[in-house]
Order: C-alpha cells, then structure tokens, then sequence
C-alpha cells in the first residue's frame, strides 16, 4: 500500500490529524451538550487516560505494520501520533490536578505516595515527557545514536500506563478494557522481540 | 406530587437534594452490569412482582413475607439522607422507606442473633452481571444487630415520591446512611439472624480493600481511594467527607470502643 505524494502530506496526514482531535472535540461538545452523565469529571479525566493510552499503542503499531505489511509511510505519523499521546498525557493529568483534585497539593501527594495507581500513572507521564520534548529535528539531530536509545522508554511508559489503567480497576472486577490493551501491547511487543531474537527472519533492522 | 404525602422525619438532612436523573442513572449495581450508566440500561430484566423476603435464623418466628404484606405494616415515610460512595462521590437523596427495626421486631430475634445477613437476589436471567462468575454470588451484605436496629437505619421502597428503579435497587433495599453505600444491599429476598459476622461478598472478593464496618471515615482511606475528601454529584469543587458521613452524633457511640482503623 501506497499513497501517492503529494496526497500522503497534503491529505492524508492532515486527515489523521483531525482525527486525532476528534475526542478532545467530542469531549467538548458533551460539555457543551451536558452529554457526560451525572459525574462529567470522571468521564472526562478517564477518556483522556484511555485515548493517551491509544495512541501510545497506535504509536507502537506504525512500525509493526511496517514490518509486517511493508506500508513504510506509516513511519512518517509516528511522530505525530506520539505528539498526540503526549498531548492527551497532558490533558489527563491537567483534568486530575485541576477538575478533580483542584490544585489541593497536599491531597495530589498523598494520592502519589499512597495509591500506587497514580503513582505509576504519574511514573508514566515523566518517562514520556523527554520523549515528547525530543521529537522535533533539532533535538534528533543533537542526540545522534542516543535519540534511539532514549526513546526506547515508550516500552515501559506503556506498560505502566497500562498498569495504571488496571489498578484503577477493582482488583476482581470484569476488566475487559485493561485486558485488551495488554493483549495488544503483549503483540506489539511480542513482534519486536521475536524479530530481535530471530534475526534472520528479518529484513528489516528493530526500531521502535 | 405523591412526595407531599410523605411524612416529613427529623431524620432527614436539609441539603438540596441530587436531581433524579443522577440518582437513576448513575448506579454502582454490579449484579445488572459493571460501570456507573450500564446498571440503569440493564434493569428492565428484572421483574419486582411478585416479590418476598424470607426471614430466617436466630429467631422466633422466621417466615416469608411478600412485598405488599411487608408494605402493609410498615407505613413508609421520606427520609432525606447522604449517600457516600466508598468511590469518592456522594449523593443527597430522599429516599421513601421505613426503620429496619419495625420490619425486624416482627420476627423476634433471640439473644443468638448477634449479626444480621442480608442477601440480594441471585437470578442471571434477571440480573445478567451475575454470569461474571469472578464473583461468588450471591451478594451478601451484613450489619451488627445494634446497627440494624438503629433508628437511622432504613429499609428503602422509593425515592423521590416513587417506586425505586431497579437501578437503585427495587424493589426493597437497605440504606445504612453513616457507611459507604456498598453495604446497603440491594433488591434483598433474604434476611439471616446470626450469631457468627457474616462475609459480604466485597470482604471474600477483596479482603485487603473491604472490611465489615465501612463505616465512611475521613481518617482511614482505601488503597485506591483517599476518603478525606468527596465529590457531591452535581458540585464542581470537592467538599470534606464528615466522620460518619455526617452522622457521628447519632452513631460515633455504637463504636466507642473499637479502634476504626483496624476494624475498618
């Protein structure tokens, strides 16, 4: 599969892009609207921590496509869609600081250093900060070989934002949506590992 | 309005109330469906008439009551009372029912009885959140005999002047008003007197996070929850959560004697 130039930059992208916003978008009509039920906080502040995680998984997908389906421009969203990760990371915690916990510092602290949930929640946005802050060329061309290396980190910040998602959930209770994001993670990490240990099965060298 | 019929209790707080639409459609009710809007979507599976309740164990005259005998004989009134989730949101809501002890009297509980069980009923046709078999139904909830006889206690019918949804619990539900709202079982067909503390269902499900009392306490907080502080459905800032959920006058004596913290 692939999209002719000048309509993979000029079109598609862009289309992605406005995708991308459409929960945020969504999120803001239900405001507007009065849509999100009784407790609107909480549907707020948990949709933004489900799309972060998707779009960290959908992130990790391009470059599995890319070895399994040879669609290579999918690399080129990466970026973006790792910007819109973070950008959704920021929305999730501001909605935690700020709807939920009102700037009450003391209580935000005590939620950090008790509840292990936020705490590796919060573990998991500062991994990804530097991630997100070394995403323009300046800073790729800066750190060489190292870019690669650092931005190794969205494995465990994705795991642990996964492991935030399940202990937020009851320890027994039916946990479908915690459930299908480690199977799809399992997979994506699954696939690098199998081409790192089976070399000769890949052509294409591991990167994320 | 029906509501007006209602007598008016000392009981009740003077808080605006939560408006019904949030009461009924925003429910913890896992024996319907897990999540706080599907319980509302799943109710209309289960059929509150006929109804009874059987009443049995440590007492003299166990029997089975249907639902219109036990309306019959204990005359309803409104109670306005705060529901506070262990969750961290609570609820104002005028609930329509009757003191437990009028409805427990009646079956004369023997010196034996030093607990009383509750037990929701347990129908997957009905209540299709009791396939999740990761739960070991059916759901039972338990109060010390001092607890249910208090007069705070209610045994509720409606809210808002009307039958109770199915979400909230139709068609006969316990309201404990000082403790988190999971111990106020739902939709009960079968009160136990007993002598040994019964196991809820949360206590066998998740020893660690939920004990026996659950009296609401700002002081002792729950591994996934801090309890100091509590979202008031409809509010935007976060209020204090009160010892006993605002009702420490009326019980703090029941538990002079024990430290809440251990028995948690």
């Amino acid at each position: 599969m692939q999209i002719r130039e000048p309509y993979f930059s000029k079109v598609f992208k862009p289309v992605v892009f406005v995708l991308a916003l459409l929960p945020l978008a969504l999120l803001g009509w239900g405001v507007w609207q009065d849509t999100l039920g009784a407790n609107p906080i909480e549907t707020i502040t948990r949709s933004l921590g489900e799309w972060t995680l998707r779009f960290l998984l959908l992130t990790l997908l391009l470059s599995t496509l890319r070895r399994a389906t040879g669609w290579v421009q999918g690399i080129r969203l990466r970026r973006m869609l790792g910007l819109f990760a973070f950008f959704y990371g920021v929305l999730h915690l501001l909605s935690y600081l700020w709807l939920d916990q009102f700037f009450d510092w003391a209580e935000i602290w005590y939620d950090i250093v008790e509840r292990p949930f936020i705490t590796v929640g919060m573990l998991a946005f500062v991994l990804m900060t530097p991630l997100a802050l070394t995403s323009f060329k300046a800073a790729i061309r800066k750190l060489g070989r190292n870019w690669q290396g650092l931005h190794t980190l969205i494995y465990p910040l994705t795991a642990l934002g996964v492991l935030h998602f399940w202990w937020l959930a009851d320890s027994k209770a039916r946990t479908d949506m915690p459930l299908i994001y480690t199977v799809l993670l399992a997979v994506l990490l699954g696939e690098r590992l199998w081409r790192w240990s089976v070399p000769r099965f890949s052509k294409i060298p591991v990167t994320h | 309005l029906p509501l007006l019929a209602q007598a008016k209790s000392p009981f009740s707080i003077t808080d605006e109330p939560t408006p019904y639409e949030d009461i009924i459609s925003y429910n913890n009710f896992i024996e319907l469906a897990q999540g706080k809007t599907a319980p509302a979507k799943r109710a209309d599976k289960l059929r509150t008439s006929p109804w009874s309740v059987a009443v049995d164990g440590e007492c003299a005259k166990p029997g089975k009551l249907s639902l219109e005998d036990i309306l019959k004989q204990n005359p309803t009134e409104e109670r306005i009372y705060s529901l506070r989730c262990v969750e961290g949101w609570s609820m104002v809501i005028p609930w329509l029912g009757f003191p437990l002890a009028d409805l427990l009297k009646r079956f004369e509980p023997t010196s034996k009885a030093k607990f009383v069980r509750f037990e929701t009923l347990y129908d997957p046709e009905q209540m299709p959140g009791q396939k999740d078999r990761s739960y070991d139904w059916p759901y039972v909830e338990g109060l010390r005999i001092d607890e249910a006889m208090h007069p705070l206690t209610l045994m509720a019918t409606g809210l808002y002047g009307k039958n109770l949804p199915g979400q909230n619990g139709a068609p006969l539900r316990l309201v404990v008003p000082w403790k988190y709202g999971f111990k106020s079982a739902k939709s009960i067909v079968r009160i136990s007197f007993v002598e040994q503390m019964p196991t809820s269902l949360w206590m066998a499900t998740v020893p660690d996070e939920y004990g026996f009392y659950a009296n609401v306490n700002p002081e002792v907080s729950h591994p996934r929850w801090s309890q100091r502080k509590e979202r008031r459905i409809g509010e935007f800032r976060k209020r204090d959560t009160l010892m006993f959920n605002g009702y420490a006058d009326q019980v703090a004596s029941l538990y002079s004697s024990m430290d809440l913290r251990e028995n948690f």
